[in-house]
């Protein structure tokens, strides 16, 4: 191994011996043991995604195992749900995953609705599939940003939340709310969505989303600076992502098509015409392009939504679980009594378990939900997506270099408001 | 039409399959909601799960999550729910186990590494103990934590609270001091009013029929015709001196 100090040392200087610059092959020489030592990585650093203290283990530069400590962000969401109706529990997986809330919501509203054997009217399931689509564009903006602005690019991010800023706004004028919109309910969807917000929706996914879009991952997806930082890193052959519980772009990316919108249908994604991206190596780089693919084939799913989407009620009429429309209660003392039962006592679940999973952004968010008849979950335990992915770490991180943690990190797509509950 | 909930492989001949397969290991079967539930003898667990893993025709490759339940009315109160997926046959399937405080579960970090922290989590939540896992520490809960909050008779404000103190320059722990009642609300039942006292509701207690109006508050005189009344006030020591009439024939009132 040549050192560039021992090449460029002046040639009058007298002759260096080259052992001395050598490597050493090993950690210990002669007698004395040197000792690896332990660095803190986080809970406060830009690139933890949040509050994650990783305990890395160092030789040298070379990482030999991660000790990832979570749940600094825990805050008893499942404990809380025990004690809330099930519509006042809602809110709380906004508040789980706050890169794409409505995935949350849609796990836990189906898992309800199977409880239920609630139909849910078609028009509300184009529109939660619509928005469903939209949180995951919105979420990889996020994650696609971050992850090259932690392997040291600037510009793609900030152009990439130009996208996100849009998808915000998107959520706002459907419900109100720029993150927690708390807008998929058991039944439906809270709200109509106007006219003109669809056709906005449409006019942003044919112009600006694919150009700003396009712009950004032109930058980085063949620089050569990008891939030699995430190219062969942390490579997850087929059987550890099955054996680690890996899902969503983690297990694509290391070549297993299983997506749960394609195999397991929810919705109406049995309706929709998309392709699932597989990785060919499963290191970061492929992570990357994975989720690059997902955001075309979900603006794919957006255009079919809009195209497709029938006209009718965007809830179940069902006023035992479903409170009756604003007007309605002006009219009629049935739907006034419905609106008190429901926003008071909520409504009540027939005993019963269910396990519920649908394909969030960032791999399989599931909900098991324990009801014991009453109007309170007995028990809802969510299954974070990141949980798994980052328990990985230890076996994904052996023998890298410090420097790729984050990238490693960011291709993880870790957020822990989820993954700490 | 039924509810958009994510449709997998039929449930059909799983039970079955799975019968034969774990014999004397599987305790219960059950498909309800149309998911699958096993009930699995807990020391035969290890086994059981690799050969739902690894049996051609169940082949559960994934496991997606570890689940703790508390049912304090049963005899071994935890129930620990295991989630399997099947990538090929595009099936689910849960495996239940019963424990309690202190018969630990076998783990499964043998057959599936990922059940390392998700046991962990188990154990961090209800004291689950699991035999074999090589790393059972906390997970979520805070550094030198005590107790196991998902417990039911765990309270949902735990017991201690911290905050930074300015004096001792560092964040101290102490018992948690609710500013305000913690607020529960009974809409279970509203006709027959909830089974707490509403506060208040103490003075209501031991009214016999018949017993007098309870005494006007102070501030509220009643009206007085003629003269004035008393300075000291006039004490009612039997009913005749209550001027409400004659008691009640069957009181024991007049027996003074």
């Amino acid at each position: 191994m040549s050192d560039p100090a021992v090449e460029l040392a002046e040639p009058h200087a007298p002759p260096l011996d080259p052992a001395a610059f050598e490597t050493p092959v090993a950690p210990s020489v002669g007698d004395v043991e040197i000792q690896n030592y332990t660095i803190n990585f986080g809970p406060q650093h830009p690139a933890a995604h949040g509050v994650l203290r990783l305990v890395l283990e160092l030789d040298g530069e070379i990482v030999e195992r991660v000790d990832p400590h979570v749940g600094l962000l825990h805050r008893g969401t499942e404990k809380l749900i025990e004690y809330k109706t099930y519509l006042q529990a809602l809110p709380y997986f906004d508040r789980l995953d706050y890169c794409s809330p409505l995935g949350m919501e849609h796990s836990y509203v189906l898992a309800i609705e199977k409880l239920l054997g609630l139909e849910v009217p078609l028009r509300a399931q184009y529109l939660r599939v619509l928005f469903a689509e939209l949180t995951r564009i919105c979420n990889h903006m996020l994650n696609l940003g971050s992850h090259i602005m932690d392997v040291g690019a600037m510009t793609p991010n900030l152009w990439l939340f130009e996208i996100r800023e849009d998808c915000m706004n998107f959520f706002e004028r459907v419900s109100g709310a720029r993150m927690h919109s708390a807008w998929f309910r058991p039944g439906g969807v809270h709200q109509d969505a106007p006219l003109k917000l669809l056709t906005d929706i449409a006019d942003w996914l044919d112009n600006r989303l694919p150009r700003l879009f396009e712009d950004a991952i032109s930058l980085v997806a063949d620089n050569r600076i990008f891939k030699q930082r995430n190219v062969d890193i942390a490579v997850v052959s087929k059987e550890d992502a099955l054996a680690w519980g890996f899902s969503g772009p983690m297990i694509r990316a290391s070549g297993i098509p299983w997506d749960l919108r394609k195999s397991q249908p929810y919705d109406v994604y049995d309706r929709m015409e998309f392709d699932i991206p597989v990785g060919t190596k499963g290191d970061c780089y492929d992570r990357f392009m994975v989720r690059v693919e997902e955001v075309r084939q979900s603006a794919r799913i957006m255009k079919q939504c809009l195209a497709q989407m029938p006209e009718g009620p965007i809830a179940s009429l069902d006023r035992k679980v479903v409170p009756p429309k604003r007007g309605e209660m002006k009219q009629s003392m049935e739907a006034l009594i419905h609106h008190f039962k429901l926003y008071t006592e909520g409504f009540h679940v027939p005993a019963g378990s269910v396990y519920v999973a649908t394909e969030s952004p960032k791999g399989e968010f599931g909900v098991y939900l324990v009801s014991d008849g009453t109007n309170k979950p007995y028990r809802c335990k969510i299954r974070p997506t990141a949980f798994s992915h980052l328990q990985a770490m230890d076996f994904m991180m052996k023998g890298h270099m410090l420097a790729d943690t984050t990238a490693i990190l960011s291709a993880i797509d870790v957020v822990f408001g989820e993954c700490d509950r | 039409m039924s509810s958009p909930h994510p449709k997998y492989a039929s449930n059909e001949g799983v039970i079955d399959l799975a019968r034969s397969i774990l014999g004397d290991r599987l305790i219960a079967a059950e498909e309800d909601v149309g998911e699958v539930a096993l009930t699995i003898e807990r020391t035969a667990l290890v086994e059981a799960m690799t050969l739902l893993r690894d049996t051609k025709g169940l082949e559960y490759q994934q496991l997606m999550e570890i689940a703790g339940v508390d049912w304090p009315e049963r005899e071994e109160r935890f129930e620990v729910v295991y989630c399997l997926l099947s990538v090929t046959r595009n099936h689910r399937l849960r495996v239940h186990v019963d424990t309690d405080e202190v018969k630990p579960v076998p783990s499964i970090t043998g057959v599936w590494p990922v059940a390392g922290w998700l046991e962990r989590e188990v154990y961090d939540m209800y004291g689950v103990l699991f035999e074999g896992n090589p790393d059972l520490r906390r997970i979520l809960t805070d550094y030198g934590f005590r107790g196991h909050p998902q417990r039911k008779d765990f309270p949902l404000t735990g017991f201690v609270e911290l905050r930074y103190s300015e004096e001792r320059k560092r964040v101290v722990y102490e018992p948690v001091r609710l500013a305000q009642d913690f607020r529960t609300f009974d809409f279970l039942s509203p006709w027959e009013g909830a089974e707490y006292i509403l506060p208040g509701d103490e003075k209501a207690q031991g009214q016999q029929p018949g017993a007098p109006t309870p005494v006007p508050a102070p501030h509220s005189k009643p009206e007085v015709k003629g003269e004035a009344p008393p300075a000291t006030p006039k004490t009612t020591d039997s009913p005749a001196q209550t001027g409400a009439g004659k008691a009640e024939p069957d009181g024991d009132g007049g027996k003074k």
